[in-house]
């Protein structure tokens, strides 16, 4: 019996090696180790043998089964991976031919830009505020200091509806609105970005319509040196780290002392070029502490609170990140224009 | 604001600066300096040289042939100029001199004869076009005849002067002049300024003796001075003044005329002479315009004035709008013997009307409007005597003849060392404070650290503690205040829920196909009423009129977004872009009564327009044009994305296909609009099939409710079954849909449409609807037998209420 199972043994191997596809391998599989198959029937003449030698045979024909068995997957392995290896060379495909397109949009680089300042400002705990653009005049210029027949409210330059009623020019009214709702109590933070209007001819550099944001931080003790770093604050993680930022004097009726922000020119790295008309610097931003009048008229006392504020325009950001030559380009929706800056 | 910098250099020492440093100084200390206008090319050897005769060229019709002593030598040069006569004295470019363009002078021969160097033109010195004054256009230029001869020519003439343009803020005005920049650049640099008092010869006789000076508004003029001068000779001015004037960017004229602009460069304090004869009266009023006063300006203009228009009178007649403009006849000519010279200061308003009204902004007009220094308006008048006596030899009498009424009370600005510090995060010192104080000339009593400065009057721009400290700070140095974060109550940023929902619809949007796009919210009356949402229709009032528009095209506030939308479409298509999907989130302005006098309502809206092609450019799979619904599915999904479902009632919309458009509506409330543009509108503006929508923002944002509990997933399989419906064509799916869900409820957990037929195996006036029913239990796995049931039930009230039979 034992020679049987040696014999049985080869015989299989000897089949398995033979057999060149899977259905074969199948039918030695069955032909084998199947439940009619020869060791089965080896085992079942196992009765005939002496008691003591029936475990060593059992044990035999259990390793011989084991042995075909193994043989028969290894195979059965190999030819898999023969057939997936046919399979893949006929599922072979030209990858240069393009993708099925989708429709994808994307936002205007003014919402990118705004939206980037927004969440910039909202790490510092500023809020977003926003307001009306038909403002009126008291909020658009009496609140910020500039009462009727201020220089710097020409009529020129303002869209009148109505003697009282007007296309904000700024989003400064927002801070006066909110100011005036916290009832001259509470400390305010808030940045307020937003479309304004301008009475001018559109042209390469002016719009009749435009964005603005406006930053507002009220508390007390509230230091020039505070705005000095918020600022700094902003330009590093707006413009780079390395762009240096520099204040200086200017006037804005609602702000007393009055700042203008530059930055270091990024073209030319301060010594002065054609982008920064020589002077190594391009302005970035005004600025300014509350003027004590806008904060008494919000409700607040000027002697115990001060302020911060500041003001920048998304398009001018926007058109020297980018490097972009018209204003015009913001408000005229070119498909082309749009899709560039999606993912600005 | 134009700065010579050779003027500035006599008033305050600036050396040991270049003009680059002395720029970035004076723009941190507060006066922006915006351009730098250096010489680029100096002449050299150029000098003055005396013309000794002048004869034509035998050769050449159009040269003469010039002898010309220049101090050291006589040159024969040979000049084309049309202008060049014997005895001028006219700048000589030697041999060996460098001309702008390294134009290099050598002696030459021309025509036969020597020619050894060359007289030059003021264009030739590198002179601009437009600044060579009119007489010296088209020749040579010719210096006045006591120049002496061999001075160097680029000196005289100013060429090496560098000019420094400024960009004054409105509150600054009192840098206007040059003895306010010297105020100004002495501070900035820790220098020393003062302004001397003028001084002349008075006459015996005394000015208001001669002539009388009456205000009839002290509001409007609160100081009117005359000077009487006499016997003035109007000529040429000298040559330094000229240069001054023209670096400033004024245009020389006279004697008389250039020493009151000169003034007005000077002091910034605007003066006017009258010629005395014809203004022909020994009193001086000054008034309000009557109505209809008509006053012939010095540009020959015809003034007709209005009651708040005020003018210099001689009593009878306006012979100047009060700080704008002189009049006409009283001008001062060549015949002028004798002057009225006003030195005057008038209202800051008034002046503006009048300069607006008349559109007429002058240096003078400009000045007036933004303030001047109080304690300066009749030391300008006695420097412009100082000066015609010295240039026009004239005589002035002695004093004015005025009336006073300014008010020169003197500001005290209290300032603490220490609230100064506060307010700016600073350390400084009371030292330190004491030289800036120092450094602006301005004077103060001290006492522990708590100053009481005294403002001068040339700073009347200063009046509250905080435009001390701005004043402080300046000249401190703005670089030298530390960079500190905020120490006050803290409190956490963020967006709104709002917001938040705001930035979610724009990101789905752009997420389902659609471009973000800004338009303007002003445009023009039909497009600004066009296509208004069915649920502002009622409230609104027509659009809002801007008083003063700047063009039609921009002239009313939209009330629907979807026109200036469209017409991004109509400009993308015709620049051959095709296939556009846009939206845009923005408010549109609705007015709440026919006047327009309340604030507008203004509502949200989310409005978005495709056109062309949805799927594009396929090798794979069909294309696909936009249509309804494809516009419809983005609408839906957006629905889903707030939490909300919408239903859709076919309705009607101005501007909109009739058969193409659906109202949008939630909770039984319309939210807005979708549908296809109409076909007339379409082509109207060059539009191809154009699909929209328009929602109302503000009220989803209102509808909106955050999910707060988790819905469990259900664990039992779902069950699966299709029914095609055959119905009359007019029967809307939506209906079926809505019987179906009602009928199988609560089983039913989705309803789709997944066909639509119509032709030739159905009756005519029929169609046939697809559903997929979806069927769920959370709680169980489904038996066949409920599944069953429910579907019969579907059946059955489908055809009881659209009339509905099962296609075979």
């Amino acid at each position: 019996m034992k020679e049987r199972l040696q014999e049985l043994e080869q015989e299989a191997l000897l089949k398995v090696e033979q057999a060149e596809t899977i259905e074969e391998l199948k039918s030695v599989r069955v032909e084998y180790l199947g439940k009619k198959g020869p060791i089965t029937e080896v085992l079942r003449g196992m009765g005939k043998l002496p008691k003591e030698e029936r475990p060593v045979i059992g044990q035999l024909a259990n390793e011989v089964r084991e042995r075909i068995a193994d043989a028969i997957e290894e195979k059965q392995s190999r030819l898999e991976d023969e057939a997936l290896e046919e399979q893949l060379k006929n599922e072979d495909i030209d990858v240069t031919l393009p993708g099925r397109p989708i429709q994808v949009g994307g936002p205007h680089l003014l919402t990118s830009i705004i939206e980037e300042i927004e969440d910039l400002f909202i790490g510092m705990g500023f809020e977003i505020k926003e307001g009306p653009e038909v403002e009126t005049d008291y909020y658009n210029f009496e609140a910020l200091n500039l009462p009727k027949g201020h220089p710097a409210r020409d009529m020129q330059d303002t869209f009148y509806i109505t003697e009282e009623l007007l296309m904000r020019t700024h989003t400064s009214p927002v801070q006066a609105r909110t100011m005036n709702a916290k009832n001259g109590k509470e400390p305010v933070k808030m940045i307020c970005p937003g479309k304004v209007y301008r009475r001018d001819n559109d042209d390469a550099t002016h719009s009749h319509q435009f964005t603005q944001i406006e930053g507002l931080l009220v508390d007390e003790n509230v230091r020039m040196s505070d705005l000095k770093g918020v600022l700094q604050e902003f330009a590093a993680k707006m413009f780079g780290k390395e762009r240096m930022i520099r204040l200086r004097p200017s006037f804005f009726p609602f702000t007393e002392p009055s700042v203008e922000m530059d930055i270091s020119c990024k073209v030319c790295g301060g010594e002065g070029c054609s982008v920064c008309k020589g002077t190594g610097w391009i302005e970035i931003l005004g600025a300014g502490m509350v003027h004590p009048n806008v904060l008494e008229m919000a409700g607040y006392d000027s002697e115990k609170y001060s302020g911060f504020a500041f003001g920048m325009g998304p398009e001018r950001i926007a058109m020297l990140k980018h490097g972009i030559d018209d204003i015009r380009h913001f408000y005229t929706n070119d498909v082309r224009f749009l899709k560039q800056y999606h993912n600005a | 604001m134009l700065i010579s910098l050779n003027w500035l250099k006599e008033l305050v020492d600036i050396s040991g600066y270049t003009t680059e440093e002395l720029s970035e100084i004076i723009t941190k200390t507060g006066i922006e300096v915006d351009g730098i206008s250096e010489p680029e090319e100096l002449p050299q050897g150029v000098v003055v040289g005396n013309i000794i005769s002048c004869e034509q060229h035998p050769d050449a019709d159009k040269l003469s042939l010039c002898q010309v002593d220049t101090g050291e030598e006589t040159l024969q040069i040979a000049c084309g100029a049309p202008n060049v006569k014997a005895g001028q004295k006219v700048a000589v470019a030697k041999p060996g001199a460098v001309l702008p363009g390294n134009f290099k002078i050598k002696k030459t021969k021309l025509r036969g004869e020597e020619s050894n160097g060359m007289i030059c033109s003021l264009q030739e010195l590198g002179v601009n076009e437009e600044d060579v004054p009119e007489a010296f256009k088209d020749g040579i230029f010719v210096f006045p005849e006591d120049t002496e001869t061999g001075e160097d020519a680029v000196k005289l003439l100013n060429l090496d002067d560098s000019v420094l343009e400024l960009d004054v803020t409105p509150n600054r005005a009192d840098v206007l002049s040059m003895v306010g920049m010297a105020y100004e650049t002495a501070a900035a640099l820790a220098r020393n300024y003062t302004l001397e008092r003028p001084s002349y010869e008075e006459a015996k006789d005394k000015a208001d003796s001669d002539v009388a000076v009456k205000i009839v508004d002290k509001e409007a003029n609160p100081y009117y001075g005359a000077f009487v001068v006499q016997d003035v000779e109007v000529k040429e001015s000298p040559l330094w003044l000229k240069n001054r004037l023209m670096a400033a960017g004024t245009r020389p004229v006279n004697n008389v005329v250039d020493i009151t602009n000169y003034v007005l460069l000077e002091y910034g304090q605007p003066l006017h002479a009258f010629d005395r004869d014809r203004f022909n009266s020994n009193v001086i009023v000054t008034r309000y315009a009557e109505e209809g006063e008509i006053l012939e300006t010095l540009d020959g203009k015809l003034r007709t004035l209005s009651p708040h228009h005020l003018v210099i009178t001689n009593g009878e007649k306006a012979h100047a709008l009060a700080g704008v403009m002189g009049g006409k006849e009283s001008e001062v000519h060549e015949g002028t013997t004798d002057l009225l010279l006003e030195a005057a200061y008038f209202d800051p308003q008034v002046v503006r009307r009048s300069a607006n009204d008349h559109e007429l902004r002058s240096e003078s007009s400009v000045r007036f409007e933004k303030g001047l220094d109080v304690n300066r308006v009749a030391q300008a008048g006695e420097r412009a005597c100082e000066l015609l006596q010295k240039y026009a030899g004239a005589t002035i009498l002695k004093g004015t003849a005025e009336e006073d009424h300014l008010n020169r009370k003197e500001t005290v600005i209290r300032m603490e060392t220490s609230r100064l510090n506060d307010r700016l995060g600073t350390k400084m010192e009371v030292q330190d404070v004491k030289n800036v104080l120092r450094r602006l000339q301005f004077e103060y009593e001290e006492k522990k650290g708590v100053f009481d400065v005294q403002v001068p009057s040339r700073r009347f721009d200063i009046s509250i503690f905080e435009d001390m400290l701005e004043e402080t700070a300046r000249i401190y140095g703005y670089d030298h205040i530390p960079y500190t974060l905020p120490e006050g109550s803290g409190q956490a940023g963020g967006l709104t829920e709002e917001q938040r929902l705001k930035r979610n619809v724009k990101t789905f949007l752009e997420g389902a196909g659609l471009s973000e796009t800004i338009t303007y919210s002003l445009t023009d009356k039909e497009s600004a009423e066009e296509m208004i949402s069915p649920e502002l229709k009622d409230e609104q009032h027509g659009a809002v009129r801007l008083a003063m528009p700047m063009s039609e095209d921009h002239s009313h506030l939209r009330l629907s977004i979807l026109p200036e939308l469209l017409r991004t479409h109509s400009y993308n298509t015709a620049r051959q872009q095709q296939n556009l999907a846009y939206y845009e989130l923005g408010k549109v302005f609705i007015s709440r009564e026919d006047e327009h006098v309340q604030q507008p309502k203004e509502v949200l809206r989310a409005a978005g327009a495709v056109s062309g092609e949805w799927v594009t450019n396929p090798w794979q799979q069909e294309k696909k044009e936009a249509d309804f619904f494809v516009v419809k599915g983005i609408v839906e999904e957006l629905a889903g994305r707030l939490g909300l479902s919408f239903t859709y009632v076919k309705g009607d919309v101005q501007g909109m296909h009739p058969g193409r458009t659906a109202l949008v509506v939630c909770n039984g409330k319309t939210i807005g609009f979708m549908g296809q543009v109409h076909p007339r509108y379409q082509k109207k503006h060059d539009l191809k099939e154009t699909y929209v929508f328009d929602l109302n923002m503000d009220l989803l944002l209102n509808l909106y409710e955050k999910e707060e509990t988790f819905v469990k997933i259900p664990k039992y399989p779902s069950v699966s079954r299709d029914i095609a419906l055959v119905v009359g064509e007019k029967t809307s799916a939506g209906e079926i849909e809505e019987t179906i869900v009602t009928t199988g409820a609560p089983l039913i957990k989705q309803v789709r449409v997944f066909d639509v037929y119509q032709g030739e195996h159905l009756a005519p006036g029929e169609k046939s609807i697809a559903f997929r029913l979806l069927y769920q239990n959370p709680e169980r796995t489904l038996k066949d037998k409920e599944v069953e049931e429910a579907h019969g039930a579907i059946l059955e009230a489908v055809a009881a209420k659209h009339n509905a039979r099962l296609r075979q």
